[in-house]
Order: C-alpha cells, then sequence, then structure tokens
C-alpha cells in the first residue's frame, strides 16, 4: 500500500493518525490552522473574563472565575503542545499571532461590560464550543482528539458555572436581572456567529469533513445550539433577543432571524470593539516577558555548564 | 474567644487575600504560559486561605458576618495587611521577589500555627502550609533564576530589592494581637520566625548572588490600618459590585 492509500484507509476505518504517519501536506497544514487557532482562542478567551477576576463579586465567584480562566491557559497549552507535533514551534504559532497572520475566535473581540458577561460568556460562548468541540473528540488526528476529550470535559463544568451565574441574578433584584438580560442582549449574535459561515461560504468544510477532522457542518451546529438555548432560556426566564425564534413544527427545529454577516467579518477583518486592544494585550505581555525568557535560558545554560564540569 | 484572636485572624486573611489578588492581576498577563498558569495557581491558593480565616473570623463573630462582608465590605483603615502585600506587581522580578520574602514568611508562621493551641486554626494553617511549601520552592527558584541569569535580570532583581526591602521589616513587629498570639500559644513567635526567615533569604540571596541589604529605615503601619495609598485602590476594584449594589446574592 502506497503511503497515500495507508493514510486513506486509516481515515475510513476511524483509525487515529499519529504525528509520525505519513499525511498529505494539506491536511498538516489544515491540522496547524485549525489546533494553533484554536489554541490562540484559548489564550486571548482569558482576556476577556480575565477583566473581572479583579472585580468579581464574592470570594467564591472569584476563586471559580480564576480557575476557570486559568484551565483555559491549560487548554492553550495542551493545544499548543498538539500543534507541535506536526512541525511547528509555539513561538512560531505566537508569532502568528502577534502579526496578524493567525486568527483566534472572533467572540474575544467583544467587551465584557458587567459581572453578568461572565455568566453570558459561560452559558452562550463555552455552549458554543462546546458544541463545536465535542465532535472534535473524534476527530482523525490523535493528539488534537485527546486534547479535546479532556478540554470538554473542562468546558461543561465552566458551561454550568456560567449558567449558574445567571440564574442566580436572574432570581435577584430588578437590576440583576436587568444586567443578565443586556448580557444576553449582547452575547446572542456573536455567539451563534461562533460556527463560523454559512455552510455554502465556508471554503474548508467540504475537505475537513471528509478528512474526518471536522465531523457537521457549521449549520447543523449552529442549529442544535439554537435549540438547546431555545429550551434553556425559558429556566431563566429571559429572552433571546430575536423576534424571528420560534419552534417549526415541520422541521422540528426553532427557526431564527438572519445573522449580520456583515457585522462577522467586519470582526474577523479587525474592526470588532475589542480587536486592537487583545492583540495589544498578547503582545505586551509577549515582548515584556522577553527579558524573563532570556534570563531563565541564561540560567539553564550556566547550570548545564557547571554541572557537566562537575562531572568531568 | 477573644477579640485579639479574631484580629490575628483577619490580619492573616488580610495579608493572603490582598497578595492573592495581586498575583491574580497577572492572569493572562504572564510572561511564559507555564508560568501565568503557576502564577494564577498561587492566587488561587492564597484565596483560598484567605477565605478559611474570614470563615472561622466570621463564624466567630455572628451578627451575619460571613467571609465576604469581611472582604467586601470593611475600608481601608479596617484591613490590617501588612503593606509588603499591596505594593503594586511591578515587573516579573518585583512580582516573585514580593511572592518570595512573603511567602517564606507565611512558611514559618504557619509551620507554627500547625502546633496552635487552636485546633481549627492548627488545621487551617497545616492545609495552607502544603501549598506555601511550593510557593516557597517556586518563588526562591525565580529569585536564583533572575538573579544569575542575564545581566538585565540580576539588575531587575536589585532594583525589585531596592523597592520591597524596606516593607519587610513590619512582618516581624508584633502588633499587640500578635503579642498575645504568642503568648497564650494559639499564634506564632514573630522573634523565630523572623530567625528562621533570616537563614532562608540569606542561604538564596547567596544562591541567586544577590547582596544581603543593609538593615534601613523599614515601613510600618498595615497591621495598624495604616496603609499605603494603593490598598484604597485594590479595594475600590474589589469590591465595586457589592459597594454599587448592596444586600444582593450573588
Amino acid at each position: 500500500m502506497t503511503p497515500e492509500n495507508l493514510f486513506e484507509d486509516k481515515i475510513a476505518k476511524e483509525i487515529k493518525i499519529e504525528p509520525r504517519d505519513w499525511m498529505p501536506e494539506k491536511y498538516r497544514q489544515t491540522l496547524i490552522r485549525q489546533i494553533s487557532q484554536h489554541a490562540h482562542s484559548e489564550i486571548v478567551g482569558m482576556l476577556p473574563e480575565g477583566n473581572w477576576i479583579t472585580r468579581a463579586p464574592s470570594l467564591r465567584r472569584k476563586v471559580i472565575l480564576l480557575a476557570k480562566v486559568q484551565d483555559e491557559a491549560g487548554h492553550g497549552l495542551y493545544l499548543y503542545s498538539a500543534a507541535e507535533t506536526l512541525g511547528i514551534s509555539r513561538d512560531e504559532m505566537y508569532d502568528q499571532l502577534h502579526s496578524g497572520k493567525a486568527k483566534y475566535s472572533s467572540i474575544f473581540n467583544y467587551p465584557t461590560l458587567s459581572w453578568a458577561d461572565i455568566g453570558a460568556i459561560g452559558w452562550l460562548v463555552d455552549g458554543a464550543a462546546i458544541m463545536n468541540q465535542v465532535p472534535l473528540c473524534r476527530s482523525s488526528f490523535g493528539p488534537y482528539a485527546r486534547a479535546m476529550v479532556r478540554i470538554c470535559k473542562e468546558e461543561s463544568f465552566h458551561q454550568r458555572q456560567g449558567f449558574e451565574i445567571l440564574l442566580t441574578l436572574c432570581r435577584g433584584t430588578e437590576a440583576q436581572r436587568k444586567m443578565a438580560q443586556d448580557a444576553i442582549n449582547r452575547w446572542w449574535w456573536p455567539s451563534i456567529m461562533m460556527f463560523g459561515p454559512k455552510d455554502d461560504e465556508s471554503p474548508n468544510t467540504i475537505q475537513s469533513m471528509r478528512w474526518k477532522i471536522k465531523r457537521f457542518s457549521n449549520d447543523e451546529l449552529r442549529q442544535k445550539f439554537v435549540d438547546v438555548c431555545a429550551e434553556q432560556i425559558k429556566t431563566l426566564g429571559l429572552t433571546i433577543p430575536d423576534e424571528n425564534l420560534k419552534w417549526n413544527e415541520a422541521t422540528q427545529h426553532y427557526d431564527f432571524g438572519a445573522i449580520d454577516w456583515n457585522e462577522f467579518w467586519q470582526v474577523v477583518q479587525g474592526n470588532g470593539p475589542c480587536n486592537k486592544e487583545r492583540l495589544q494585550a498578547r503582545k505586551k505581555a509577549w515582548e515584556a516577558g522577553a527579558w524573563v525568557r532570556e534570563a531563565a535560558n541564561a540560567y539553564a545554560e550556566k547550570r548545564k555548564a557547571r554541572e557537566s564540569t562537575q562531572a568531568a | 474567644m477573644s477579640k485579639a484572636f479574631v484580629s490575628y485572624l483577619l490580619s492573616l486573611a488580610d495579608n493572603t487575600l490582598i497578595l492573592g489578588h495581586r498575583n491574580s492581576e497577572w492572569c493572562g498577563h504572564g510572561p511564559i504560559l507555564e508560568q501565568d498558569i503557576a502564577i494564577t495557581n498561587m492566587a488561587l491558593d492564597c484565596i483560598g486561605q484567605a477565605r478559611n480565616f474570614y470563615q472561622y473570623a466570621a463564624q466567630l463573630m455572628g451578627n451575619h458576618t460571613t467571609e465576604d462582608s469581611l472582604a467586601y465590605l470593611r475600608d481601608v483603615t479596617e484591613f490590617t495587611n501588612c503593606l509588603l502585600v499591596e505594593l503594586p506587581n511591578g515587573d516579573w522580578a518585583k512580582t516573585v521577589l514580593r511572592h518570595f520574602l512573603f511567602s517564606t514568611f507565611q512558611y514559618y508562621v504557619y509551620q507554627q500555627l500547625k502546633n496552635s493551641n487552636d485546633t481549627l486554626l492548627a488545621a487551617i494553617a497545616e492545609k495552607g502550609f502544603k501549598e506555601i511549601t511550593y510557593h516557597v520552592r517556586w518563588s526562591s527558584e525565580w529569585v536564583i533564576r533572575l538573579g544569575d541569569g542575564t545581566e538585565e535580570s540580576k539588575d531587575r532583581v536589585l532594583q525589585a530589592l531596592d523597592a520591597v526591602w524596606s516593607y519587610t521589616g513590619e512582618l516581624f513587629q508584633p502588633a499587640d494581637f500578635e503579642l498575645q498570639a504568642q503568648q497564650e500559644g494559639w499564634g506564632a513567635d514573630l522573634l523565630l520566625v523572623k530567625r528562621n526567615w533570616d537563614e532562608k533569604i540569606k542561604a538564596v540571596f547567596e544562591e541567586a548572588t544577590l547582596p544581603m541589604p543593609p538593615t534601613a529605615w523599614m515601613h510600618a503601619g498595615g497591621k495598624q490600618g495604616k496603609h499605603t495609598e494603593h490598598l484604597g485602590f485594590i479595594l475600590a476594584e474589589m469590591q465595586f459590585l457589592q459597594r454599587a449594589y448592596p444586600n444582593s446574592e450573588w
């Protein structure tokens, strides 16, 4: 069997592709793009929520939020490691992020304006992420699939925490309920945009599905998400800001209104409310940390030299 | 239980809450992803310890006091943390150096508190001691790495040392409640803590090729509620929601 055939055969038989296996260059590049984009999203995603760590309204909420943002750093770490198995270094990936060549999820270019946003992000953004990511646990590339299993477990925990924040606000004062509704009004549409462009405008989907990197199309996942949220909002006693949202007996799904794709592309192209700040914060951390990394390397070298002198 | 005991608990709590707050400011902005995770972890430990101390104090104070009313509804003059922990983070050198100086102090305090004649305080200290053991190891490794790393890193630690050293004397100047703590056997003997602390700092500085700063003027006042200007801003940020929306559940 040629390497190509062997690869195709594994894909067909649902056998995982491992880093040392032969793979088409395009498959490798697609995965590097997707995994690094995912890793960057985790790292940039720490920023909007990180905003509220010092302002969390109780000590319990503060430790939950800190632990959550820390989990995201951990997810970034597994994902960078998974991408590194494909022959790209973490520093190269950072360069791509900082230069704007690599993208991250546009959702993190929206601001967190109130405490309720932390709840809305947990419920909607993490909820949408889970919808996207659960099928990735069966992705054909082994290291990615395994990283995703761990990530999904933690994400579903985060989603429950987010929903619980909203539920607490909804059972609280009028001002708190208003805060929760306002957050949902702002996060709803960006969240359903998280599934990406419509299927007929998503250039990478067909090949990715054929390679079993992706298992469902953007529109399929989006519909699933809308169906779930349309039910869950009832528990909160709030409303989803879409007057066209209604149950359709014939399709057995919720219909929903038109997405403003102009906004989506504007944010992707760098014109979202926080694109500049987010990237700047990442660059600043990286640049301000340069001397720390240099010192750590210099010290490690010195130690190694001393140890080898001692051994000799 | 005496008023001094509650004051003692609150000062233990305030110290570790404010240090945790400062460390938490790094979350998402660390110089290396692994270290971002590490410092966030230590922030979590610190705030977790603060919660234990506050909860115990709240239980003794009664009158609907909670961990949150203690953290969120007291003003600057009621906080009795040492000034060292409220200083701004500065760069990585200042943050790790402060963490080293303070967690080494906490280490020897908790070590004694494990034998406190108050069993609940002893149990809280026991748990915190395990965490702080790691904090001391992590921060001393960083002080050594930066001190003996590059010229720039050494220069930065020296600058950091210059900025924070004069805030270390206060740690060992006992407030009234600390004197009582030692006399009555539920708290730590700060003279003994000081002896151990000096030894540890000296050993780590030596390995880091850093000079021991001369004994000079030391700032104080935190234990009496006389703080730097920085604490007010920390509280303004931390307490904002509780103050803006009083009597709400979160």
